[in-house]
């Protein structure tokens, strides 16, 4: 089957036609523990690409590496030509790589469109010594308020857009911290587990909007654990397990590589393991 | 009675409520606006205090001696915030809270009786500043709030240190300046990973406080000597309780609170003593009124926390939210 994503073969660590992030020998450890040992990944531009595995796998640590919320032991990484190693997380979210939370984060006690504003980078208002004059940053606020309100209202917020975000339901910070996000105008969205939590109405809106932003040109990196909400959108699949990298490729496929049914079930979910010893190893 | 009444209603004007109004300005910046938990307001006010009046003794000039002490209040707020600000919030309290009685121990020191004055404190800086009063001698106001030239001319500059100081957080809390401000409050997470460089504005939140706590410190000293004893963490806590009572995060809050706070202080000390005297209340004696009203406070701002969290001015609504 001919692929556009891949440069020759495919499998774990492939390299990819056109990558944005190229990462290199990446570990964490907590103590004796090594929560990330990533040897080699590169992420396809303009994709979707999903980032999956079993709770533990190591997804939101990776993640949080790449973004600059912790730091490595190891390793570096590229994004678009630069290497991100070491560079302070809001530095990379000025970068164009910009993320969002398992846990959602939404500023509770400022209102939906003041949530929306703080994501628009460069405003002359936010620097101490021009803030106590508004007509220095009057014009500004208006054209970022202008965006938000079209952001919100393609992310059906807009009826919310003077309520404190902290009387959001669950599913509409999800949504508020996509549209805040979109507000810094990433090239990159990292979207650790957007799906968590949501009720399977909204499921299918957040899916769309998904895709929605590749449709604009930009690249989609998502942690998710359940697969077949994976299937739905993704372009390309990258499965972790125990830290590792252990399995990419088109979704289709790699559903059926059984190193991923084994990181998910374990490598003996079709052996009974209540019948007396017939097989030697425990899973 | 009415001798009760009145004092009680002149502790609205007086250059102590103003100081202490200002300085809980500088904490409703620090806690009530981007959640730094600062429990040493007292170093600012003690900074502002001792440099302002040594440097005017010094004879540097009122304007130099203010710009002084301010520049004072900065490099404090370096020392305190570079360390901590990385940390979560507990850390910023223990530092400061030490820091302030640091600095009261080293000015109080006789080692350095030739410079602060020692546990004497130091006097007779502020004759620069009622120099240059504009209101001739006399007698102005009335009933309760009746003062010479130069209670007035030390009350319209504190107050108008008030207001401007209200002002001026009022206007940076309603700019995107503010906005990052009161999102680091909510989430400092989030707000990083929307491009903001989160260090760099709780320390610009712990500058702006830290000069608004100074020239309280100064404001405080005009009309009385430095005394080192008035720098205890008692002070701090004061200011806690008066930020509490008019709400956190707003700006009226603490004029209010600075006011109702010293009223309510003098009324129950005058009611407290005139029963004891005319020997109605028998069960206490003269010289333990002062602490009395003090556990009268205590206990009201018991009740406060517990009926009222957020203060008299502040948003019910916002306690709905609270993670």
């Amino acid at each position: 089957m001919p692929n556009e994503i891949a440069k020759g073969a495919v499998g774990p660590g492939c390299a990819k036609v056109d990558p944005i992030l190229v990462a290199d020998n990446v570990t964490r450890q907590f103590g004796g523990l090594t929560a990330v040992n990533v040897e080699h990944v590169e992420i396809p531009r303009g994709k979707i690409t999903a980032l999956i595995g079993p709770n533990g796998a190591g997804k939101t640590t990776f993640f949080n590496l790449l973004t600059g919320f912790d730091k490595p032991n190891t390793g570096k990484w590229i994004f678009d030509g630069r290497n991100l190693a070491g560079v302070s997380s809001y530095k990379v979210a000025r970068l164009g790589m910009v993320r969002t939370f398992q846990l959602t984060k939404a500023l509770s006690l400022l209102t939906v469109m003041e949530n929306m504003r703080l994501g628009s980078q460069k405003q002359t208002g936010e620097n101490p010594l021009l803030a106590m004059f508004r007509t220095v940053w009057r014009k500004q606020e208006n054209e970022i308020t202008e965006v938000a309100r079209e952001l919100l209202t393609r992310f059906k917020l807009d009826a919310k857009s003077d309520d404190f975000a902290g009387s959001l339901s669950g599913g509409q910070r999800k949504l508020l911290e996509m549209a805040r996000a979109l507000m810094t105008k990433p090239s990159m969205v990292m979207l650790d587990e957007p799906m968590a939590g949501v009720n399977p109405a909204l499921t299918q809106s957040l899916l769309d909007h998904i895709k929605a932003l590749k449709s604009e040109g930009m690249t989609v990196l998502f942690v998710e654990h359940d697969m077949h909400m994976v299937r739905h959108i993704s372009d390309w699949v990258i499965v972790m397990a125990e830290g590792k990298i252990v399995a990419e490729g088109p979704p289709a496929i790699v559903m059926k590589d059984p190193a991923v049914i084994d990181a998910y079930l374990g490598a003996h979910h079709d052996s009974d393991l209540g019948a007396p010893a017939k097989t030697k190893g425990k899973a | 009675m009415d001798q009760i009444l009145s004092n009680a209603l002149g502790e609205l004007l007086t250059p102590m409520t103003a100081a202490y109004a200002l300085a809980a300005i500088g904490i409703a910046m620090h806690f009530g606006f981007t959640g730094l938990l600062n429990f040493g307001q007292a170093a600012y006010m003690l900074v502002g205090a001792y440099a302002f009046s040594m440097a005017s003794l010094a004879g540097l000039g009122l304007v130099p001696a203010i710009l002084i002490s301010l520049g004072a209040s900065i490099v404090l707020s370096f020392i305190l915030g570079i360390p901590t600000l990385r940390l979560r919030s507990d850390y910023l309290a223990i530092v400061t809270i030490a820091a302030a009685e640091i600095l009261r121990f080293i000015v109080a020191t006789s080692a350095l009786d030739d410079v602060t004055g020692g546990s004497q404190g130091l006097s007779g800086f502020a004759k620069e500043f009622y120099a240059i009063n504009p209101f001739p001698a006399g007698e102005y106001g009335f009933y309760a709030w009746t003062m010479d030239e130069k209670g007035l001319w030390v009350r319209v500059v504190a107050w108008g240190a008030v207001i401007l100081g209200a002002l001026f957080v009022a206007q940076m809390i309603r700019s995107p300046w503010g906005r990052v401000i009161k999102g680091i409050r909510e989430d400092e997470d989030a707000v990083r990973a929307l491009g903001k460089n989160v260090y760099s504005y709780k320390m610009q939140s712990l500058i702006i406080g830290g000069l608004l706590g100074t020239l309280a410190g100064i404001v405080f000293v005009l009309p009385r000597a430095v005394q080192p004893a008035n720098f205890g963490t008692g002070l701090t806590f004061f200011i806690w309780t008066i930020l509490l009572l008019g709400g956190a995060s707003t700006v009226l809050g603490p004029i209010v609170g600075s006011m109702i706070f010293w009223v309510l202080l003098s009324l129950t000390d005058g009611l407290l003593s005139a029963g004891v005297n005319s020997g109605v209340i028998t069960f206490i004696a003269q010289e333990q009124i002062g602490d009395i009203r003090f556990m009268l406070v205590g206990l009201g701002l018991m009740l406060l926390v517990i009926f009222r969290p957020q203060g008299i001015f502040g948003n019910k609504k916002e306690l709905y939210f609270n993670a």
